[in-house]
């Protein structure tokens, strides 16, 4: 084999390189899995089955979105006898009210930042708002 | 029809995992065993692959030299393009691989009648190229934040601006470099086929790789934003945490389109060190670039050449031939010692 001194370093560099996400887990320890925290009030009902839910909730909010903000279809949608104004803060944070252990323990694993947040007042907040007014 | 066939090839790829992972069971078999031993023949056949390349002797020194090289003081170097030294090699193959620089000389050849033919210089393949390598590489690295568990804080950086790039669109929110390696795909394809001269010599395992990527990026973008049946991230995620952490665990169901990309991407990286991809080992390895046009300072010995056979000059080699020279009447340069018997 020739030119040894750079091709063997090189070798060892892009099997690091490859091999990165086995290493940077500090060697075989898998983490935490999330734990969302169910709503506080028992609430067992939502608006999609739960299934639907995890794989699809970012993709209902968005098109709530556009229908309350872009189109301004403010319509109440009745479910299973329950009514559901459109909207994260009137609907869903209603029941799974702490967004710091609903929401964020899988956003956070799964490492999304969803803009929700740069508009929407968490429960939290928006009760130490209130406070200072 | 090289085309065709490398197509049905891929979407034959797509029937064994979509069919093959509805099996109960079997989603172990595409989820774990085969990215297992994918991951294996990757990269011991790269390896394999770079070490056969550095015991093949180079017997020459025959970098491509483009542009002026060392000469006279007042002759001013291209460092770039004919270099002598071995920062200036470094220089070049650093701007070889990170900016294609030999693909931004490519031309155009076209005859017109005359006949008269004309060449210009033709961008758009480099420009396609940077498009597709650069967005592969971010997928890539974007890739690992669902490998690592915590995510680091610049992986989520990179995926901010990647998404942030497109504005906010959508939900999830779409990524530039989805838009990007798709551009750079189609044009890739697009020009095999366009271009009568580069179709003339594209082979299916030019065809191959390109649907097989177009298909790993289709069958993504699919799994991100459309059929979400049972794509549930967390679920994933553990699966994908497991194989790096060595304990892979299937919890739940997930949608055959995540096995269908796995198996797409597994089939990528066994084929890629037996292919044309290799050229991304090779790139490294080509004497032709990573060599210093120095032989006028510096002799290159041919590592292959017998000990036992000196060099042979034309002194010596007139020493053992000058009789028969003489004699065929060939000039030389020392005649023959006069004869000492003659009278």
């Amino acid at each position: 084999m020739y030119n040894k001194g750079t091709i063997i370093p090189g070798l060892i560099l892009f099997v690091l390189f490859v091999t990165f996400p086995i290493w940077a887990n500090g060697l075989m320890t898998a983490g935490d899995l999330p734990k969302p925290e169910l709503p506080p009030g028992g609430e067992k009902q939502c608006v999609m089955p739960a299934e639907y839910m995890r794989a699809n909730h970012m993709q209902l909010l968005n098109e709530w979105r556009d229908n309350v903000l872009r189109d301004g279809n403010r319509e109440i949608l009745e479910i299973g006898g329950k009514k559901y104004p459109k909207g994260l803060q009137m609907a869903c944070l209603q029941c799974h009210s702490e967004k710091e252990k609903f929401c964020d323990s899988c956003h956070t694993y799964a490492a999304v930042e969803p803009y929700c947040w740069d508009c929407h007042l968490t429960p939290k907040e928006a009760g130490s708002k209130e406070a200072i007014h | 029809m090289k085309y065709a066939f490398s197509f049905l090839a891929v979407i034959a790829l797509v029937l064994i995992a979509w069919l093959g992972s509805q099996i109960p069971g079997m989603q172990y078999l595409f989820g774990v065993a085969i990215p297992y031993l994918a991951i294996m023949i990757f990269l011991g056949g790269f390896v394999y692959r770079v070490v056969q390349w550095a015991k093949s002797p180079v017997p020459f020194s025959i970098p491509t030299t483009c542009g002026q090289g060392k000469s006279l003081d007042f002759i001013k170097q291209d460092k770039l393009d004919c270099p002598t030294k071995t920062s200036e090699v470094v220089a070049r193959m650093f701007l070889e691989i990170f900016a294609f620089r030999s693909l931004f000389r490519n031309t155009k050849s076209e005859l017109h009648e005359g006949p008269k033919i004309t060449y210009e210089s033709s961008r758009w393949l480099w420009m396609a190229a940077l498009l597709f390598h650069y967005s592969f590489l971010v997928i890539v690295i974007r890739h690992m934040r669902l490998f690592l568990n915590p995510v680091p804080h610049w992986l989520q950086f990179l995926d901010f601006l990647d998404a942030g790039a497109m504005l906010q669109v959508g939900a999830p929110l779409f990524y530039a470099t989805d838009a990007a390696i798709l551009l750079g795909l189609l044009f890739l394809f697009g020009r095999r086929l366009v271009n009568r001269n580069v179709r003339y010599i594209s082979l299916m395992n030019d065809y191959f790789p390109l649907f097989l990527i177009l298909g790993i990026v289709t069958t993504g973008i699919l799994m991100r934003y459309f059929i979400r049946t049972d794509i549930d991230i967390v679920n994933i995620k553990e699966l994908l945490v497991g194989l790096v952490t060595l304990s892979p665990v299937i919890h739940g169901d997930i949608g055959s389109i995540f096995f269908i990309h796995v198996f797409l991407v597994s089939t990528l990286l066994v084929y890629f060190p037996f292919s044309k991809l290799m050229h991304m080992g090779g790139v490294f390895m080509s004497p032709t670039r990573n060599m210093a046009n120095d032989s006028r300072a510096k002799r290159h010995i041919n590592p292959w050449n017998d000990p036992t056979i000196k060099p042979h000059s034309y002194a010596g080699y007139e020493d053992e031939f000058r009789e028969f020279m003489v004699d065929a009447g060939i000039p030389v340069e020392k005649e023959l010692p006069p004869k000492k018997d003659e009278e």
